[in-house]
Protein backbone atom coordinates (compact mmCIF):
# COMPACT_ATOMS: atom_id res chain seq x y z
CA UNK A 1 0.00 0.00 0.00
CA UNK A 2 1.40 3.44 -1.10
CA UNK A 3 2.32 6.02 1.85
CA UNK A 4 0.10 8.80 2.92
CA UNK A 5 2.12 11.41 4.74
CA UNK A 6 0.58 13.42 7.75
CA UNK A 7 2.47 16.72 8.64
CA UNK A 8 2.35 16.48 12.37
CA UNK A 9 1.24 19.57 14.23
CA UNK A 10 2.47 20.26 17.54
CA UNK A 11 3.09 22.40 20.42
CA UNK A 12 6.68 22.65 22.51
CA UNK A 13 7.31 18.80 21.49
CA UNK A 14 3.19 17.73 21.98
CA UNK A 15 1.82 16.33 19.55
CA UNK A 16 -1.59 17.83 19.07
CA UNK A 17 -5.16 16.22 19.00
CA UNK A 18 -5.79 16.84 14.96
CA UNK A 19 -3.06 14.70 13.94
CA UNK A 20 -3.78 11.61 15.64
CA UNK A 21 -7.14 12.12 14.03
CA UNK A 22 -4.88 12.99 10.86
CA UNK A 23 -3.16 9.91 11.20
CA UNK A 24 -6.42 7.32 12.23
CA UNK A 25 -7.62 8.73 8.10
CA UNK A 26 -4.38 7.91 6.81
CA UNK A 27 -5.11 4.60 7.78
CA UNK A 28 -8.64 4.52 5.57
CA UNK A 29 -6.29 5.68 2.60
CA UNK A 30 -2.69 3.83 2.93
CA UNK A 31 0.10 3.69 5.41
CA UNK A 32 0.56 6.71 7.26
CA UNK A 33 4.12 8.59 7.72
CA UNK A 34 4.82 11.04 9.77
CA UNK A 35 6.33 14.13 8.81
CA UNK A 36 7.56 16.07 11.78
CA UNK A 37 8.93 20.03 11.10
CA UNK A 38 11.03 21.55 13.83
CA UNK A 39 13.02 19.92 16.53
CA UNK A 40 12.24 17.87 19.35
CA UNK A 41 10.68 15.00 17.69
CA UNK A 42 12.26 12.42 19.81
CA UNK A 43 10.01 12.50 22.39
CA UNK A 44 6.96 12.20 20.35
CA UNK A 45 7.74 9.35 17.59
CA UNK A 46 6.10 6.64 20.39
CA UNK A 47 2.94 8.77 20.31
CA UNK A 48 2.77 9.08 16.34
CA UNK A 49 3.50 5.61 16.25
CA UNK A 50 0.65 4.37 18.42
CA UNK A 51 -2.19 5.92 15.84
CA UNK A 52 -0.20 3.88 13.43
CA UNK A 53 2.93 5.66 11.96
CA UNK A 54 5.40 2.99 10.12
CA UNK A 55 7.55 6.03 9.59
CA UNK A 56 8.31 9.19 10.95
CA UNK A 57 10.79 11.91 8.68
CA UNK A 58 12.39 14.01 10.80
CA UNK A 59 13.09 17.66 9.12
CA UNK A 60 15.08 19.60 11.66
CA UNK A 61 16.42 22.38 10.38
CA UNK A 62 17.08 25.73 12.35
CA UNK A 63 14.77 27.61 9.01
CA UNK A 64 11.84 25.68 9.86
CA UNK A 65 11.38 28.11 12.95
CA UNK A 66 13.46 31.09 11.27
CA UNK A 67 10.61 31.64 8.30
CA UNK A 68 7.21 31.86 7.69
CA UNK A 69 5.45 28.65 5.88
CA UNK A 70 7.47 28.22 3.09
CA UNK A 71 10.38 25.88 4.49
CA UNK A 72 7.69 23.35 5.64
CA UNK A 73 6.31 23.55 2.32
CA UNK A 74 9.73 22.52 0.82
CA UNK A 75 10.78 19.74 3.56
CA UNK A 76 7.01 17.83 2.38
CA UNK A 77 7.75 18.68 -1.60
CA UNK A 78 10.74 16.77 -1.15
CA UNK A 79 9.65 13.95 0.81
CA UNK A 80 6.61 13.86 -1.69
CA UNK A 81 8.81 13.54 -3.98
CA UNK A 82 11.11 10.23 -3.38
CA UNK A 83 8.13 8.72 -0.61
CA UNK A 84 5.51 9.35 -4.01
CA UNK A 85 2.54 9.42 -1.59
CA UNK A 86 -1.10 8.72 -2.10
CA UNK A 87 -2.16 11.96 -0.02
CA UNK A 88 -1.28 14.44 2.22
CA UNK A 89 -2.95 15.07 4.87
CA UNK A 90 -2.48 18.39 6.88
CA UNK A 91 -4.43 20.20 9.43
CA UNK A 92 -6.49 23.00 8.26
CA UNK A 93 -5.07 26.13 10.23
CA UNK A 94 -4.19 28.99 8.29
CA UNK A 95 -0.47 27.51 8.26
CA UNK A 96 -1.66 24.02 7.27
CA UNK A 97 -3.60 25.61 4.74
CA UNK A 98 -0.92 28.00 3.02
CA UNK A 99 2.28 24.86 2.76
CA UNK A 100 -0.60 22.61 0.98
CA UNK A 101 -1.23 25.55 -1.06
CA UNK A 102 2.27 25.96 -1.93
CA UNK A 103 2.73 22.46 -2.02
CA UNK A 104 -0.36 22.26 -5.01
CA UNK A 105 2.25 24.63 -7.45
CA UNK A 106 5.36 22.84 -6.43
CA UNK A 107 3.84 19.71 -7.10
CA UNK A 108 1.08 20.66 -9.37
CA UNK A 109 -1.20 18.61 -7.32
CA UNK A 110 -4.65 19.82 -6.43
CA UNK A 111 -6.03 21.31 -2.78
CA UNK A 112 -9.04 20.32 -0.87
CA UNK A 113 -9.40 22.96 2.13
CA UNK A 114 -11.39 22.59 5.25
CA UNK A 115 -12.37 18.43 4.87
CA UNK A 116 -14.65 17.43 7.65
CA UNK A 117 -14.57 13.71 6.55
CA UNK A 118 -12.38 12.07 4.23
CA UNK A 119 -12.48 8.65 2.64
CA UNK A 120 -11.54 6.19 0.07
CA UNK A 121 -12.85 6.18 -3.15
CA UNK A 122 -12.15 4.10 -5.94
CA UNK A 123 -10.12 7.03 -8.18
CA UNK A 124 -8.69 8.43 -5.02
CA UNK A 125 -9.83 10.24 -1.60
CA UNK A 126 -13.20 11.80 -1.58
CA UNK A 127 -12.94 14.75 1.37
CA UNK A 128 -16.52 16.20 2.30
CA UNK A 129 -16.77 20.09 2.83
CA UNK A 130 -18.90 21.94 4.61
CA UNK A 131 -19.19 25.18 2.15
CA UNK A 132 -20.83 28.62 1.82
CA UNK A 133 -21.22 29.96 6.03
CA UNK A 134 -21.96 25.83 6.40
CA UNK A 135 -25.00 26.06 3.97
CA UNK A 136 -23.93 23.39 1.58
CA UNK A 137 -22.13 20.31 1.74
CA UNK A 138 -19.89 18.89 -0.84
CA UNK A 139 -17.83 16.20 -1.95
CA UNK A 140 -14.74 16.75 -3.88
CA UNK A 141 -11.92 14.59 -5.47
CA UNK A 142 -8.37 15.35 -6.68
CA UNK A 143 -7.95 14.84 -10.07
CA UNK A 144 -4.69 15.85 -10.98
CA UNK A 145 -1.22 14.67 -8.85
CA UNK A 146 -1.23 13.94 -5.20
CA UNK A 147 -3.78 14.68 -3.34
CA UNK A 148 -3.42 17.48 -1.01
CA UNK A 149 -5.87 17.74 1.72
CA UNK A 150 -5.89 19.93 4.59
CA UNK A 151 -8.61 18.81 7.48
CA UNK A 152 -10.14 20.79 9.75
CA UNK A 153 -9.94 19.41 13.57
CA UNK A 154 -12.71 16.69 15.06
CA UNK A 155 -13.22 15.10 11.75
CA UNK A 156 -12.32 11.56 13.41
CA UNK A 157 -11.94 9.74 16.75
CA UNK A 158 -8.52 9.17 17.24
CA UNK A 159 -7.81 5.36 17.34
CA UNK A 160 -4.76 3.98 18.68
CA UNK A 161 -3.18 1.48 15.57
CA UNK A 162 0.38 0.59 17.35
CA UNK A 163 3.17 0.60 15.52
CA UNK A 164 6.91 0.79 15.48
CA UNK A 165 7.70 3.24 13.30
CA UNK A 166 10.99 3.77 11.21
CA UNK A 167 12.73 7.11 12.30
CA UNK A 168 14.58 8.82 8.90
CA UNK A 169 16.16 12.05 8.77
CA UNK A 170 15.87 14.38 5.94
CA UNK A 171 17.85 16.83 4.74
CA UNK A 172 16.40 19.65 3.17
CA UNK A 173 17.44 21.39 0.66
CA UNK A 174 15.71 24.77 0.99
CA UNK A 175 14.58 27.24 -1.59
CA UNK A 176 16.77 30.53 -1.70
CA UNK A 177 14.19 32.65 -2.73
CA UNK A 178 14.23 35.52 0.42
CA UNK A 179 11.28 34.50 2.73
CA UNK A 180 9.33 36.18 5.24
CA UNK A 181 11.23 36.28 8.33
CA UNK A 182 10.03 35.67 12.19
CA UNK A 183 11.74 37.88 14.19
CA UNK A 184 9.21 37.89 17.54
CA UNK A 185 7.00 35.19 18.91
CA UNK A 186 5.16 35.34 22.05
CA UNK A 187 3.24 32.67 22.87
CA UNK A 188 -0.04 32.68 23.92
CA UNK A 189 -0.88 32.36 27.88
CA UNK A 190 -3.03 28.66 27.92
CA UNK A 191 -6.22 29.06 29.75
CA UNK A 192 -6.06 25.35 30.91
CA UNK A 193 -8.92 24.79 28.88
CA UNK A 194 -9.81 22.59 26.06
CA UNK A 195 -8.57 24.02 22.57
CA UNK A 196 -11.87 25.57 21.65
CA UNK A 197 -11.75 23.84 17.99
CA UNK A 198 -11.73 21.08 19.69
CA UNK A 199 -14.27 21.12 22.22
CA UNK A 200 -17.28 18.80 22.58
CA UNK A 201 -18.95 22.10 24.44
CA UNK A 202 -18.30 25.39 23.34
CA UNK A 203 -19.82 28.26 25.91
CA UNK A 204 -19.98 31.27 23.90
CA UNK A 205 -20.84 34.70 24.56
CA UNK A 206 -21.90 38.12 22.55
CA UNK A 207 -21.89 41.49 23.15
CA UNK A 208 -25.09 41.39 25.84
CA UNK A 209 -22.34 39.88 27.91
CA UNK A 210 -21.78 43.31 28.98
CA UNK A 211 -18.29 43.49 29.68
CA UNK A 212 -14.95 41.61 30.52
CA UNK A 213 -16.22 40.59 33.93
CA UNK A 214 -19.46 39.09 32.22
CA UNK A 215 -17.11 36.75 30.61
CA UNK A 216 -16.48 35.23 34.45
CA UNK A 217 -19.43 33.78 34.35
CA UNK A 218 -19.12 32.19 31.32
CA UNK A 219 -16.16 30.43 31.89
CA UNK A 220 -17.31 28.92 35.25
CA UNK A 221 -20.30 27.65 33.64
CA UNK A 222 -17.63 26.05 30.88
CA UNK A 223 -15.46 24.92 33.64
CA UNK A 224 -18.47 23.29 35.07
CA UNK A 225 -19.34 21.40 31.40
CA UNK A 226 -15.46 20.77 31.05
CA UNK A 227 -16.12 22.92 27.57
CA UNK A 228 -14.12 25.70 25.69
CA UNK A 229 -15.18 29.63 26.00
CA UNK A 230 -15.74 31.48 22.55
CA UNK A 231 -16.83 34.18 21.75
CA UNK A 232 -18.23 36.98 18.80
CA UNK A 233 -16.74 39.35 16.93
CA UNK A 234 -18.55 41.86 18.25
CA UNK A 235 -18.03 41.06 22.44
CA UNK A 236 -14.04 40.49 20.89
CA UNK A 237 -13.67 43.89 18.88
CA UNK A 238 -15.12 45.37 22.36
CA UNK A 239 -12.26 43.23 24.69
CA UNK A 240 -14.48 41.35 26.61
CA UNK A 241 -12.84 38.12 25.25
CA UNK A 242 -9.50 37.87 23.49
CA UNK A 243 -9.70 37.73 19.57
CA UNK A 244 -7.98 34.00 19.51
CA UNK A 245 -11.15 32.89 20.67
CA UNK A 246 -13.69 34.84 18.33
CA UNK A 247 -15.72 31.89 16.35
CA UNK A 248 -17.22 32.48 12.82
CA UNK A 249 -16.06 33.68 9.62
CA UNK A 250 -12.74 35.26 10.34
CA UNK A 251 -12.54 33.38 13.42
CA UNK A 252 -12.27 29.72 14.48
CA UNK A 253 -15.13 26.98 13.03
CA UNK A 254 -15.88 25.18 16.31
CA UNK A 255 -18.28 21.88 15.78
CA UNK A 256 -19.06 20.56 19.17
CA UNK A 257 -21.62 18.20 20.45
CA UNK A 258 -23.39 21.14 22.34
CA UNK A 259 -22.88 25.30 21.95
CA UNK A 260 -24.34 27.61 24.20
CA UNK A 261 -24.80 30.96 23.11
CA UNK A 262 -25.44 34.02 25.32
CA UNK A 263 -25.72 37.67 24.43
CA UNK A 264 -25.51 36.58 20.79
CA UNK A 265 -27.47 37.57 18.40
CA UNK A 266 -26.95 35.23 15.83
CA UNK A 267 -25.43 37.18 12.47
CA UNK A 268 -24.44 35.51 9.11
CA UNK A 269 -20.41 36.04 9.40
CA UNK A 270 -21.40 34.42 13.35
CA UNK A 271 -23.64 31.19 12.10
CA UNK A 272 -20.47 30.44 9.61
CA UNK A 273 -18.42 29.20 12.49
CA UNK A 274 -20.97 27.81 14.69
CA UNK A 275 -23.95 26.67 12.69
CA UNK A 276 -22.80 22.71 12.41
CA UNK A 277 -23.22 22.08 16.25
CA UNK A 278 -25.33 19.21 17.19
CA UNK A 279 -27.06 21.15 19.87
CA UNK A 280 -27.53 24.64 20.19
CA UNK A 281 -29.00 26.59 23.22
CA UNK A 282 -29.75 30.18 23.63
CA UNK A 283 -29.81 32.91 25.70
CA UNK A 284 -31.14 36.00 24.64
CA UNK A 285 -33.22 38.82 25.77
CA UNK A 286 -34.33 39.84 22.55
CA UNK A 287 -37.51 36.95 21.39
CA UNK A 288 -36.50 38.18 17.70
CA UNK A 289 -32.79 37.61 17.91
CA UNK A 290 -31.74 35.16 14.91
CA UNK A 291 -30.19 32.63 17.30
CA UNK A 292 -33.37 31.43 17.92
CA UNK A 293 -34.42 30.26 14.08
CA UNK A 294 -31.24 28.15 14.90
CA UNK A 295 -31.84 27.08 18.73
CA UNK A 296 -32.41 23.50 19.97
CA UNK A 297 -33.54 25.26 22.80
CA UNK A 298 -34.08 28.50 23.86
CA UNK A 299 -34.97 31.21 27.00
CA UNK A 300 -35.86 34.34 26.31
CA UNK A 301 -34.16 36.44 29.29
CA UNK A 302 -31.52 38.30 30.86
CA UNK A 303 -27.99 36.22 30.85
CA UNK A 304 -27.13 37.77 34.00
CA UNK A 305 -29.82 35.70 35.64
CA UNK A 306 -30.55 32.84 33.58
CA UNK A 307 -26.62 31.77 33.81
CA UNK A 308 -25.60 31.98 37.53
CA UNK A 309 -29.23 29.56 37.85
CA UNK A 310 -28.02 27.22 35.47
CA UNK A 311 -24.66 27.37 37.27
CA UNK A 312 -26.14 26.53 40.60
CA UNK A 313 -28.20 24.41 38.86
CA UNK A 314 -25.76 21.94 37.78
CA UNK A 315 -23.86 22.40 41.05
CA UNK A 316 -26.88 21.01 42.79
CA UNK A 317 -27.36 17.92 40.18
CA UNK A 318 -23.97 16.91 40.94
CA UNK A 319 -23.55 17.50 44.34
CA UNK B 1 6.66 52.13 -5.65
CA UNK B 2 3.71 50.01 -6.95
CA UNK B 3 0.60 48.37 -5.21
CA UNK B 4 -1.33 45.43 -6.43
CA UNK B 5 -4.83 44.78 -4.51
CA UNK B 6 -6.36 41.20 -5.00
CA UNK B 7 -10.22 41.91 -5.41
CA UNK B 8 -12.68 39.11 -5.61
CA UNK B 9 -16.76 39.58 -6.61
CA UNK B 10 -18.65 36.92 -4.83
CA UNK B 11 -22.33 36.49 -4.50
CA UNK B 12 -24.02 37.91 -1.53
CA UNK B 13 -23.04 35.61 1.43
CA UNK B 14 -26.67 34.61 2.18
CA UNK B 15 -27.35 33.89 -1.08
CA UNK B 16 -24.70 31.90 -2.17
CA UNK B 17 -25.24 28.39 -4.43
CA UNK B 18 -24.05 25.96 -6.67
CA UNK B 19 -24.95 25.84 -10.60
CA UNK B 20 -25.57 22.96 -12.29
CA UNK B 21 -22.41 22.20 -13.03
CA UNK B 22 -20.82 22.39 -9.32
CA UNK B 23 -19.28 25.49 -9.74
CA UNK B 24 -20.51 28.94 -7.71
CA UNK B 25 -23.36 30.39 -9.44
CA UNK B 26 -22.37 33.92 -10.01
CA UNK B 27 -25.02 34.40 -12.77
CA UNK B 28 -28.26 33.85 -10.90
CA UNK B 29 -27.10 36.09 -7.90
CA UNK B 30 -26.39 38.99 -7.32
CA UNK B 31 -22.48 39.73 -6.56
CA UNK B 32 -20.39 42.12 -4.50
CA UNK B 33 -16.85 42.85 -3.84
CA UNK B 34 -15.57 40.56 -0.98
CA UNK B 35 -15.71 42.18 2.03
CA UNK B 36 -12.71 40.71 3.64
CA UNK B 37 -10.97 42.23 -0.13
CA UNK B 38 -12.02 45.70 1.56
CA UNK B 39 -9.54 45.83 4.52
CA UNK B 40 -6.87 44.64 1.64
CA UNK B 41 -7.76 47.93 -0.27
CA UNK B 42 -7.68 49.91 3.13
CA UNK B 43 -4.89 48.95 3.91
CA UNK B 44 -3.20 49.96 0.77
CA UNK B 45 -4.58 53.09 1.23
CA UNK B 46 -3.39 53.81 4.79
CA UNK B 47 -0.08 52.91 3.54
CA UNK B 48 -0.07 55.72 0.88
CA UNK B 49 -1.99 58.47 3.16
CA UNK B 50 0.87 57.51 5.76
CA UNK B 51 3.43 58.56 3.04
CA UNK B 52 4.47 55.64 1.27
CA UNK B 53 4.90 56.59 -2.39
CA UNK B 54 2.85 54.25 -4.68
CA UNK B 55 0.44 53.73 -7.35
CA UNK B 56 -2.12 51.63 -6.38
CA UNK B 57 -3.91 49.03 -8.69
CA UNK B 58 -6.40 47.28 -8.09
CA UNK B 59 -7.05 43.39 -9.84
CA UNK B 60 -9.39 41.33 -10.22
CA UNK B 61 -10.59 38.01 -12.21
CA UNK B 62 -13.95 37.15 -12.67
CA UNK B 63 -16.97 37.47 -15.17
CA UNK B 64 -17.52 40.80 -17.10
CA UNK B 65 -20.06 41.94 -13.48
CA UNK B 66 -16.46 41.56 -11.60
CA UNK B 67 -15.96 45.08 -12.92
CA UNK B 68 -18.41 45.98 -10.07
CA UNK B 69 -15.55 45.04 -7.52
CA UNK B 70 -12.77 46.79 -9.02
CA UNK B 71 -15.19 49.98 -9.49
CA UNK B 72 -16.05 49.69 -5.68
CA UNK B 73 -12.81 49.38 -4.99
CA UNK B 74 -11.48 52.55 -7.32
CA UNK B 75 -14.38 54.72 -5.52
CA UNK B 76 -12.44 53.55 -1.91
CA UNK B 77 -9.51 55.29 -3.26
CA UNK B 78 -6.28 53.90 -5.72
CA UNK B 79 -5.12 55.22 -9.25
CA UNK B 80 -6.81 52.33 -11.49
CA UNK B 81 -7.75 48.57 -11.95
CA UNK B 82 -7.46 45.91 -14.34
CA UNK B 83 -10.29 42.94 -14.58
CA UNK B 84 -8.89 39.58 -16.30
CA UNK B 85 -12.66 38.53 -17.91
CA UNK B 86 -12.43 35.63 -20.74
CA UNK B 87 -15.11 33.17 -21.14
CA UNK B 88 -12.52 30.53 -20.79
CA UNK B 89 -11.78 31.35 -16.90
CA UNK B 90 -15.37 29.70 -16.00
CA UNK B 91 -15.22 26.99 -13.05
CA UNK B 92 -11.36 28.05 -12.50
CA UNK B 93 -9.54 25.96 -9.15
CA UNK B 94 -7.21 28.35 -6.82
CA UNK B 95 -3.97 26.79 -8.80
CA UNK B 96 -5.83 28.33 -12.19
CA UNK B 97 -6.51 31.47 -10.59
CA UNK B 98 -3.12 31.81 -9.11
CA UNK B 99 -1.72 31.42 -12.08
CA UNK B 100 -3.53 34.23 -14.19
CA UNK B 101 -3.31 36.52 -11.24
CA UNK B 102 0.39 36.09 -10.94
CA UNK B 103 0.83 36.39 -14.88
CA UNK B 104 -1.29 39.63 -14.50
CA UNK B 105 0.60 40.99 -11.07
CA UNK B 106 4.14 40.75 -13.87
CA UNK B 107 2.23 42.12 -16.35
CA UNK B 108 1.42 45.16 -14.12
CA UNK B 109 4.54 45.09 -12.28
CA UNK B 110 5.06 45.04 -8.61
CA UNK B 111 6.01 46.14 -5.56
CA UNK B 112 3.64 44.77 -2.82
CA UNK B 113 0.74 42.78 -3.35
CA UNK B 114 -2.38 42.66 -0.85
CA UNK B 115 -4.84 40.32 -0.85
CA UNK B 116 -7.59 39.72 1.24
CA UNK B 117 -7.37 36.59 4.54
CA UNK B 118 -9.98 34.67 2.47
CA UNK B 119 -12.49 35.00 -0.38
CA UNK B 120 -15.90 35.27 0.69
CA UNK B 121 -17.11 32.13 -1.76
CA UNK B 122 -14.15 29.74 -1.30
CA UNK B 123 -13.11 30.63 2.11
CA UNK B 124 -10.07 28.84 0.79
CA UNK B 125 -6.82 31.15 1.75
CA UNK B 126 -4.67 29.82 -0.34
CA UNK B 127 -4.35 32.14 -3.23
CA UNK B 128 -1.83 34.30 -1.43
CA UNK B 129 0.67 31.79 -0.45
CA UNK B 130 0.02 30.22 -3.93
CA UNK B 131 0.88 33.87 -5.42
CA UNK B 132 4.02 34.27 -3.54
CA UNK B 133 4.80 30.69 -5.09
CA UNK B 134 4.27 31.41 -8.44
CA UNK B 135 6.32 35.04 -8.16
CA UNK B 136 8.94 33.85 -6.45
CA UNK B 137 8.84 36.32 -3.72
CA UNK B 138 7.81 36.41 0.08
CA UNK B 139 5.06 35.75 1.66
CA UNK B 140 3.49 37.80 4.42
CA UNK B 141 0.36 36.40 5.11
CA UNK B 142 -2.82 37.02 8.00
CA UNK B 143 -1.07 40.14 9.15
CA UNK B 144 -3.15 41.78 11.85
CA UNK B 145 -1.01 44.79 11.51
CA UNK B 146 1.09 46.06 8.15
CA UNK B 147 3.73 48.56 7.87
CA UNK B 148 5.82 49.19 5.24
CA UNK B 149 9.42 51.50 5.91
CA UNK B 150 13.06 51.10 4.32
CA UNK B 151 11.99 48.85 1.28
CA UNK B 152 11.02 45.82 4.22
CA UNK B 153 7.13 45.00 5.16
CA UNK B 154 6.25 44.20 8.82
CA UNK B 155 3.30 42.50 10.17
CA UNK B 156 2.09 41.06 13.16
CA UNK B 157 0.20 37.70 12.40
CA UNK B 158 -1.46 36.48 15.58
CA UNK B 159 -1.82 32.59 15.56
CA UNK B 160 -3.63 30.22 17.11
CA UNK B 161 -0.56 29.66 19.80
CA UNK B 162 1.07 32.74 19.38
CA UNK B 163 1.31 36.37 17.84
CA UNK B 164 4.27 36.78 15.67
CA UNK B 165 6.68 39.95 14.41
CA UNK B 166 7.53 39.18 10.84
CA UNK B 167 9.39 40.88 8.19
CA UNK B 168 10.43 40.32 4.32
CA UNK B 169 11.97 42.20 1.77
CA UNK B 170 9.91 43.58 -1.31
CA UNK B 171 9.07 42.43 -3.34
CA UNK B 172 6.55 40.11 -1.70
CA UNK B 173 2.47 39.52 -0.90
CA UNK B 174 1.03 40.39 1.89
CA UNK B 175 -2.45 39.38 3.08
CA UNK B 176 -4.37 40.96 5.61
CA UNK B 177 -7.28 40.19 8.47
CA UNK B 178 -10.44 42.14 9.42
CA UNK B 179 -8.24 42.94 12.52
CA UNK B 180 -6.15 45.61 10.59
CA UNK B 181 -9.05 48.24 10.60
CA UNK B 182 -12.44 49.01 9.45
CA UNK B 183 -12.72 49.60 5.90
CA UNK B 184 -13.93 53.36 4.77
CA UNK B 185 -17.20 53.41 2.83
CA UNK B 186 -17.12 54.94 -0.42
CA UNK B 187 -17.64 58.59 -0.39
CA UNK B 188 -19.74 60.50 -3.10
CA UNK B 189 -16.70 62.25 -4.06
CA UNK B 190 -15.07 58.78 -4.45
CA UNK B 191 -17.65 57.35 -6.51
CA UNK B 192 -17.98 60.50 -8.68
CA UNK B 193 -13.72 60.36 -8.95
CA UNK B 194 -14.12 56.54 -9.56
CA UNK B 195 -15.87 57.01 -12.79
CA UNK B 196 -13.00 58.52 -14.28
CA UNK B 197 -10.42 56.39 -13.29
CA UNK B 198 -8.87 53.61 -15.70
CA UNK B 199 -10.26 49.90 -15.53
CA UNK B 200 -8.37 47.59 -18.46
CA UNK B 201 -9.93 44.26 -19.10
CA UNK B 202 -7.03 41.84 -20.39
CA UNK B 203 -7.47 38.50 -21.60
CA UNK B 204 -6.25 35.37 -21.12
CA UNK B 205 -4.34 36.28 -24.43
CA UNK B 206 -2.79 39.09 -23.24
CA UNK B 207 -1.25 37.39 -20.37
CA UNK B 208 0.18 34.49 -22.31
CA UNK B 209 -2.33 31.77 -20.39
CA UNK B 210 -3.45 29.07 -22.59
CA UNK B 211 -7.09 28.50 -22.30
CA UNK B 212 -6.29 24.59 -21.67
CA UNK B 213 -4.37 25.82 -18.33
CA UNK B 214 -7.72 27.01 -17.01
CA UNK B 215 -11.39 26.85 -16.46
CA UNK B 216 -13.31 24.06 -15.59
CA UNK B 217 -12.04 21.25 -17.50
CA UNK B 218 -8.62 21.91 -16.24
CA UNK B 219 -9.13 22.22 -12.25
CA UNK B 220 -7.23 20.03 -10.61
CA UNK B 221 -10.21 19.51 -8.36
CA UNK B 222 -13.61 18.38 -8.94
CA UNK B 223 -17.04 18.76 -7.17
CA UNK B 224 -18.27 15.33 -7.27
CA UNK B 225 -21.73 16.26 -5.41
CA UNK B 226 -23.40 19.22 -3.74
CA UNK B 227 -26.57 19.63 -1.44
CA UNK B 228 -27.69 21.64 0.69
CA UNK B 229 -27.71 21.42 4.29
CA UNK B 230 -31.33 20.97 5.76
CA UNK B 231 -31.76 24.69 7.62
CA UNK B 232 -31.99 23.67 11.42
CA UNK B 233 -35.31 23.41 12.98
CA UNK B 234 -36.10 25.91 16.27
CA UNK B 235 -36.45 23.46 19.09
CA UNK B 236 -38.48 25.42 22.10
CA UNK B 237 -37.92 28.78 23.07
CA UNK B 238 -39.13 29.76 26.19
CA UNK B 239 -39.71 33.06 28.11
CA UNK B 240 -37.90 33.48 31.26
CA UNK B 241 -40.14 33.51 34.16
CA UNK B 242 -37.61 32.98 37.12
CA UNK B 243 -36.57 29.58 36.08
CA UNK B 244 -34.84 30.06 32.61
CA UNK B 245 -31.54 28.95 34.22
CA UNK B 246 -33.37 25.45 35.56
CA UNK B 247 -34.97 24.83 32.57
CA UNK B 248 -31.69 24.65 30.22
CA UNK B 249 -30.21 22.62 33.18
CA UNK B 250 -33.66 20.28 32.38
CA UNK B 251 -32.78 20.05 28.47
CA UNK B 252 -29.07 19.53 29.04
CA UNK B 253 -30.39 16.87 31.15
CA UNK B 254 -32.38 15.21 28.69
CA UNK B 255 -29.80 15.67 26.26
CA UNK B 256 -27.41 13.75 28.58
CA UNK B 257 -25.42 16.48 28.80
CA UNK B 258 -25.33 16.67 32.59
C1 LIG C 1 -16.00 40.99 7.33
C2 LIG C 1 -16.68 40.64 8.61
C3 LIG C 1 -16.31 39.49 9.27
C4 LIG C 1 -16.93 39.13 10.47
N1 LIG C 1 -16.54 37.99 11.09
C5 LIG C 1 -17.17 37.63 12.23
C6 LIG C 1 -16.81 36.43 12.91
O1 LIG C 1 -15.91 35.70 12.50
N2 LIG C 1 -17.46 36.11 14.04
C7 LIG C 1 -18.47 36.90 14.56
O2 LIG C 1 -19.03 36.54 15.61
N3 LIG C 1 -18.81 38.03 13.95
C8 LIG C 1 -18.18 38.42 12.81
N4 LIG C 1 -18.54 39.60 12.23
C9 LIG C 1 -19.47 40.51 12.94
C10 LIG C 1 -20.93 40.15 12.77
O3 LIG C 1 -21.42 40.74 11.60
C11 LIG C 1 -21.75 40.66 13.96
O4 LIG C 1 -21.57 42.05 14.07
C12 LIG C 1 -21.37 40.03 15.30
O5 LIG C 1 -21.37 38.61 15.18
C13 LIG C 1 -22.34 40.45 16.36
O6 LIG C 1 -21.91 40.00 17.61
P1 LIG C 1 -22.95 39.83 18.82
O7 LIG C 1 -23.98 38.83 18.44
O8 LIG C 1 -22.13 39.58 20.02
O9 LIG C 1 -23.53 41.29 18.98
P2 LIG C 1 -24.97 41.88 18.66
O10 LIG C 1 -25.38 41.61 17.27
O11 LIG C 1 -24.94 43.28 19.13
O12 LIG C 1 -25.94 41.03 19.57
C14 LIG C 1 -25.95 41.10 20.96
C15 LIG C 1 -27.15 40.31 21.43
O13 LIG C 1 -27.14 40.25 22.84
C16 LIG C 1 -28.49 40.35 23.31
N5 LIG C 1 -28.42 40.81 24.69
C17 LIG C 1 -28.04 42.04 25.14
N6 LIG C 1 -28.05 42.07 26.49
C18 LIG C 1 -28.45 40.85 26.90
C19 LIG C 1 -28.68 40.27 28.19
N7 LIG C 1 -28.47 40.95 29.32
N8 LIG C 1 -29.11 39.00 28.24
C20 LIG C 1 -29.33 38.28 27.10
N9 LIG C 1 -29.13 38.78 25.88
C21 LIG C 1 -28.70 40.05 25.77
C22 LIG C 1 -29.16 41.30 22.36
O14 LIG C 1 -30.56 41.07 22.33
C23 LIG C 1 -28.48 40.93 21.04
O15 LIG C 1 -29.24 39.94 20.31
C24 LIG C 1 -17.93 39.96 11.02
C25 LIG C 1 -18.30 41.13 10.34
C26 LIG C 1 -17.69 41.47 9.16
C27 LIG C 1 -18.11 42.72 8.46
N1 LIG D 1 -10.66 35.84 -8.65
C1 LIG D 1 -9.90 36.61 -7.87
N2 LIG D 1 -9.56 37.87 -8.27
C2 LIG D 1 -8.79 38.66 -7.49
N3 LIG D 1 -8.29 38.28 -6.30
C3 LIG D 1 -8.59 37.05 -5.85
C4 LIG D 1 -9.40 36.15 -6.60
N4 LIG D 1 -9.51 35.00 -5.89
C5 LIG D 1 -8.80 35.17 -4.75
N5 LIG D 1 -8.25 36.41 -4.71
C6 LIG D 1 -7.43 37.01 -3.63
O1 LIG D 1 -6.95 35.97 -2.77
C7 LIG D 1 -7.49 36.11 -1.46
C8 LIG D 1 -7.75 34.75 -0.84
O2 LIG D 1 -8.65 34.01 -1.63
P1 LIG D 1 -8.94 32.45 -1.41
O3 LIG D 1 -7.65 31.74 -1.43
O4 LIG D 1 -9.85 32.08 -2.56
O5 LIG D 1 -9.65 32.34 -0.08
C9 LIG D 1 -8.72 36.99 -1.64
O6 LIG D 1 -9.03 37.68 -0.44
C10 LIG D 1 -8.27 37.93 -2.75
O7 LIG D 1 -7.43 38.96 -2.26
Amino acid sequence: MAEILVLVDHVEGAVRKPTLELLTIARRLGEPSAVWCGPGSDGAVETLGMYGAGKVYVVDAPEINEYLVAPKADALAQIAETAAPAAVLITSSWEGKEIAARLSVRLGAGVLTDAVDVEAGPDGPVATQSVFGASWVTTSRVMHGVPLITVKPNAATPEPAPATPAVEQVSVKFSETPGARITGRTPRESTGRVELTEAAVVVAGGRGVGSAEGFRVLERLADKLGAAVGATRGATDLQYYPHEYQIGQTGKTVSPQLYIASGISGAIQHRAGMQTAKTIVAVNKDPNAPIFEMADFGIVGDLHKVLPQLIEEIDKRSG
Amino acid sequence: MKIVVCVKHVPEASDAKFADDYTVDRASIDGALSELDEYAIEQALRLTESGVDAEITHLTMGPAAATDAVRKALAMGGDKAVHVVDDALHGSDAPATALVLARAIERAGFDLVVCGMASGDATMSVVPAMLAERLGVPQVTFASHLSVADGMVRIRRDGDFASEQIEAPLPAVVSVTDQTGEARVPSFRGIMAAKKKPIEQWSLADLGVSPDEVGLAAAWTKVESATRRPPRQAGAIVTDEGEGGMQIAEFLVTQKFI
